[in-house]
């Protein structure tokens, strides 16, 4: 129970902030007309790639002769950049056929 | 953490907000989904070259070496891939997600590994790591059964009582992950345990679900990857990690309801009820629609269409994997310069994902204006002279209306049946996705064209090409 108690204390503007974001998610998607929703889920879905920050973290912070943490590492570079580059190229690509007729 | 870096995290995180706003406007999509990138690749960049530790340069070789293979097959995959794949490349993409930080969570916990107790890390860093692992093997494995699911190289599996199974091992699994919290054990034979256990429970997951669901269950993956990356992002104290993490989090599950709003259907309707199970059983066997069916040719359906004042398509997933969206909108253009007044007909849940039928018809130039929405269009049935349903079942059936023992029952239709005639086209009798009945096909004002989208509609466009 102290231990929840100092974790919230020590944590505190990262609950706030994480507790805004949540409204700031929901407001920006509340509205969205049912046109883009696949769109939208495919760009929402390349954002998520953003653990690739943390893969990379686990790169550069492993030694060189640790090479679990560097293979794991890898691996999840690899996985992360692939849900970042084919996420936001795919959302490009199906978003381009609704900009033509305009 | 370097000051630089972290102007840059917050520059990341405003791009990844105001993507997201302009991403929900069809005529700033495009530019938000860049901004958003730019966003990303700043955040990549800087967390390569701008950090306080040193770095060997082996480990730059092999990030740069990663990030070069991810990228390309990344690249490549989305450029070939079929827009009717979409759906299930999204759920791909995300299970890659999904992996990542399963797997940053198991090199975090390895770094506990044989420290002396003082130096350990917390318990409450150790509940993250294990909330990283958890979430992040159900998305893997719970995104890899819908991509196979979609693609039809998986059935659905109903083991028995498979809600009791797969609610009991998630009760374990929690408590086997405090356990391991409590303990503060750095035994890596219990970590494979976990992850073991939390594969096989993001499988279980997901195998039972029907495909008429999958979109919802997709979005929901989607959601959860967002929170797994935020998680990652309160390991690392990370802010740009946390806030887009959970930007997709919250937005994944507000879409997730929308889109259970538009079946009609709640989430724990999806995900512990089974479609087109038992119930849908009963469905075909209640006799309800038995009755004849009437069946037509190109040339008949040609004469009506071309006597038509106004014609109203329905287009459903049937008409996407024929990859018939250019000749519909040929048929379309024929009938226009007819001075026959043509409209589609779009059921929010048209194709697999709300918006596909969209994106689909788009690619093949239809106008904007042209795609009308299902609460628009309802009104205008009676005043219609011929609905052609290509390749749709599931969101014109009846039964949503008029059968309370339907597995659909309730969900919002496309009211065809009050047009004066309707033409299906459809490649047989056999039921829809929901794999149920449709009564509409024994309606006396129907009539079936039957065959494949494309070759039934190319012969329906030269039909009337020849009148």
């Amino acid at each position: 129970m102290n231990e929840l108690v100092e974790f919230i204390s020590s944590k505190l503007e990262l609950i706030y902030i994480l507790i805004l974001a949540i409204f700031i998610g929901v407001e920006l998607i509340k509205n969205v007309p049912s046109v883009l929703h696949t769109p939208l889920m495919s760009g929402a879905n390349a954002l998520s790639g953003v653990v690739i920050v943390g893969a990379l973290l686990v790169m550069l912070q492993s030694k060189p002769d640790d090479y679990l943490a560097l293979g794991l590492g890898f691996v999840a570079v690899v996985l992360g950049v692939l849900n970042v580059v084919g996420g936001f190229a795919v959302t490009d690509r199906m978003l381009q056929m609704f900009k033509k007729k305009k | 953490m370097n000051i630089t870096l972290s102007i840059i995290y917050l520059i990341s995180t405003i791009t990844f907000v105001i993507g997201l706003k302009l991403l929900g406007h069809p005529e700033t999509a495009k530019k938000g989904n860049l901004i958003a990138a730019v966003g990303m690749v700043l955040a990549i960049i800087g967390t390569i070259f701008l950090h306080d530790f040193e770095v060997p340069s082996i480990n730059y070789i092999l990030i740069g070496a990663a990030l070069l293979v991810g990228s390309v097959l990344g690249w490549i995959i989305a450029m070939k891939v079929e827009m009717t794949k979409m759906p299930e490349l999204v759920s791909l993409f995300n299970g890659f997600g999904g992996g990542s930080a399963l797997l940053i969570g198991l090199v975090e916990f390895n770094k506990n590994v044989g420290l002396e107790d003082a130096s350990k890390a917390s318990a409450s860093i150790i509940t993250t790591i294990l909330a990283a692992i958890i979430i992040g093997s159900i998305t893997f494995t719970g995104s890899l059964v819908a991509w196979a699911k979609l693609n039809g190289s998986m059935k659905d599996l109903r083991l028995p009582k498979y809600n009791l199974i797969n609610n009991m091992l998630f009760l374990a699994l929690v408590a086997f992950a405090s356990y391991i919290v409590l303990v503060n054990t750095d035994s890596f034979m219990l970590i494979y345990i976990l992850l073991a256990a939390s594969l096989i429970y993001g499988y279980l997951f997901v195998a039972p679900i029907g495909g008429a669901d999958m979109p919802v269950v997709i979005s929901l993956l989607n959601s959860l990857t967002g929170i797994a990356a935020a998680i990652t992002g309160i390991l690392y104290g990370n802010m740009v990690m946390l806030v887009g993490g959970i930007l997709v989090g919250s937005a994944g599950l507000i879409l997730t309801f929308v889109m259970c709003n538009a079946m009609n259907r709640s989430l724990t309707n999806v995900i512990f009820g089974a479609f087109g199970g038992d119930a849908a059983g009963g469905a075909i066997t209640d006799g309800k629609s038995g009755g004849t069916v009437k069946k037509t040719t190109a040339s008949d359906s040609a004469i009506l269409l071309n006597y038509a004042n106004k014609v109203v398509i329905v287009p459903g997933y049937g008409l996407a994997v024929a990859q018939a969206q250019h000749v519909i909108h040929e048929l379309e253009m024929v009938l226009t310069k007819k001075g026959v007044d043509v409209s589609y007909a779009i059921h929010p849940v048209a194709g697999r994902m709300p918006g596909h039928m969209n994106v689909l018809l788009a690619e093949s130039n239809v106008d904007y204006d042209k795609l009308i929405e299902m609460d628009d269009i309802n009104p205008q049935f009676p005043n219609t002279d011929v609905v052609l349903v290509v390749g749709a079942n599931d969101v014109v059936n009846p039964a949503a209306h008029n059968d309370p023992s339907s597995p659909i029952y309730g969900m919002p239709i496309l009211d065809v049946e009050n047009a004066k005639h309707i033409i299906v086209n459809k490649r047989s009798m056999n039921a829809g996705y929901a794999g149920i009945e449709n009564e509409l096909f024994f309606n006396t004002k129907t009539s079936m064209l039957f065959g494949d989208a494309k070759s039934a509609l190319t012969e329906l466009v030269s039909e009337l090409k020849n009148m």
